[in-house]
């Protein structure tokens, strides 16, 4: 596959500041604390931490199906979420699940154009049109357009959502640990897609991740959350220039970045050993 | 290549009948044994061939033995369609509204626990048929299974689907209609296969309490009257009849979510 390394088709936006988010549930539980941080426009972070450190939490929040009892998130500098306010969820922030959500009674061409279909702004042949296109775009993928999605491979089916969200033209792309179920070649192959999709369609991406080599393989920038209370720990900009590939893992630089954040990670990760937390996520 | 592997299904499915025809063969030769067997120390169970001829003989052209079959396919339908009709749209509100549930549910836990041939009694005192008492304890039986599965269907579609629709921009009505509704089809399917059966044990039951026709009453007569023929063309014809049933059931549910069919998720849960 080759990447696809033109200028951006539409203007970048999508800048998210996290503002000294916190979200307690019930009274005692407190996920995340005073956890703050800046997502440029286009940037792709990915964000890693312990299981249950509030990961998704945060994802949760910038999603709007979940809202913080402390500080504000603004996305273009526009109020998203506030405290007790729960953002709206909105076509302009889509997320793809780890456990995947296309819908198993719509086709796949039924599945992508359900967003444009819904915000009748568009007409449901150029909906058509146009999801077919994005689909060939991505992989050609408009060959198992008339299939449902329990006929097709789960590597399809991360991608059939990436195509769903993308259509809607988001400013940002959430994706909860996408690709955590895949076997090593399949995620390999997912990894190279997501890089020639972001190439092709520089959107903001939120990637919650566990695995270190894929964070650094994608992102522009690793942050790295702390055990619970979640906050942001550290940020590692990795500078691997792009486009990336798989072979960059042996890299020296790759190397100097893996341990840098494996040693930030496993920190947390024994903190939250230590106090005998159960896994959360 | 294609045709050969098509050749060979086919010589796969014959074989897989061949073997069910062997198994049917062998339990028909072990009844007729066991029936002559029975015979010699008083026993009264007629044989397969005692049964083939006497089915042949004066029921096939009987134009009654017919009409047991009309008269309980008919009981099921009408209960088996008011189960499903009332069932579903109360499981569905169950399981979307936390104020339904509270008021309905302890109500409905009461009743369901109640075998279906305990409302006999009630129901006929009730209704002014032992038609519709019949139809009654068959939509009894059906009705608890349809709810509860549906209900319980509503309460475990992936929290994330409704996440999915609103972020997109879906309407909550949208998402009742192309969310929820095909999201519970699969347990709706369930419901029905499990309500079908329910509902010929039960019918059997009460026609055999209180019917004038029907299959059950048929089979019951064939024991008053010391006809163990008729007791056995009885329990033939119902179980034929419920074989049938359930395949409609199949067919139905699989017109229902083309989709399934394709899904291992899917395939084979019930």
């Amino acid at each position: 596959m080759r990447s696809v390394a033109s200028a951006p088709a539409t203007a970048v936006n999508g800048a998210v500041t996290i503002d000294a988010v916190g979200k307690v549930y019930g009274e005692t539980v407190v996920a995340l604390e005073d956890c703050s941080l800046e997502i440029a426009a286009g940037e792709f972070l990915a964000l890693v931490g312990p299981s249950g450190c509030g990961k998704s939490t945060l994802l949760n929040i910038l999603a709007g199906f979940d809202h913080p009892t402390r500080g504000t998130v603004t996305l273009d500098g526009a109020p998203l979420a506030s405290a007790d306010r729960a953002a709206h969820p909105g076509p302009d922030r889509i997320v793809v699940f780890q456990e995947g959500a296309l819908f198993p009674w719509k086709t796949v061409l039924d599945n992508v154009t359900y967003g444009l279909k819904v915000q009748r702004q568009t007409a449901p042949e150029e909906a058509r049109a146009r999801a077919l296109d994005m689909l060939a775009r991505c992989g050609g993928l408009d060959r198992v357009a008339h299939q449902f999605p329990g006929q097709i491979s789960s590597g399809m089916q991360r991608r059939v959502e990436l195509v769903r969200a993308l259509i809607n033209d988001p400013k940002m792309l959430l994706l909860d640990e996408p690709f955590r179920a895949m076997d090593t070649v399949s995620k390999g192959r997912m990894h190279q897609h997501l890089l020639d999709i972001h190439a092709q369609f520089p959107k903001t991406v939120f990637f919650i991740t566990h695995d270190l080599e894929e964070a650094i393989l994608l992102a522009d920038t690793v942050a790295v959350m702390t055990t619970r209370p979640g906050r942001i720990r550290s940020r590692v900009a990795v500078d691997l220039p792009r486009p990336r590939h798989a072979r960059m893992i042996a890299s020296e630089r790759f190397v100097a970045l893996k341990e840098q954040l494996i040693a930030a990670v496993h920190e947390e990760a024994l903190k939250a050993f230590e106090r005998g937390e159960r896994e959360l996520a | 290549m294609a045709a050969k592997g098509r050749t060979q299904n086919a010589v796969a499915r014959l074989f897989a009948h061949w073997r069910g025809a062997v198994a049917i063969v062998a339990f028909v030769l072990v009844w007729q044994i066991l029936g002559t067997m029975s015979s010699t120390f008083g026993g009264k169970i007629p044989t397969p061939t005692q049964v083939t001829q006497t089915f042949f003989a004066s029921f096939v052209d009987d134009p009654r033995y017919w009409r047991n079959w009309a008269a309980s396919f008919e009981r099921v339908l009408w209960g088996f369609g008011f189960a499903q009709l009332f069932g579903i749209p109360l499981g569905i509100a169950l399981g979307l509204s936390r104020t339904t549930e509270e008021i309905v549910f302890p109500v409905f836990e009461v009743l369901r626990p109640i075998p279906p041939l305990a409302w006999v009694p009630v129901s006929i005192l009730f209704w002014p048929t032992h038609e519709a008492s019949i139809i009654f304890i068959t939509f009894i039986g059906a009705f608890f299974v349809i709810v509860i599965n549906v209900f319980d269907g509503i309460r475990h579609i992936p929290e994330r689907y409704f996440w999915l629709a609103t972020s997109l921009g879906a309407t909550p009505w949208r998402i009742f209609l192309r969310i929820v509704l095909p999201a519970v089809i699969p347990s709706v399917a369930v419901g029905m296969t499990l309500g079908i059966a329910i509902t010929w044990d039960v019918l059997v039951a009460a026609e055999m309490i209180a019917g004038d026709l029907g299959l059950g009453r048929l089979t019951w007569e064939g024991y008053v009257s010391n006809t163990p023929e008729i007791v056995i063309v009885g329990m033939i014809s119902i179980g034929i009849a419920g074989y049938l049933s359930a395949r409609i059931v199949d067919y139905i549910e699989a017109r229902l979510m083309p989709w399934a069919q394709h899904d291992p998720k899917f395939r084979g849960r019930r």
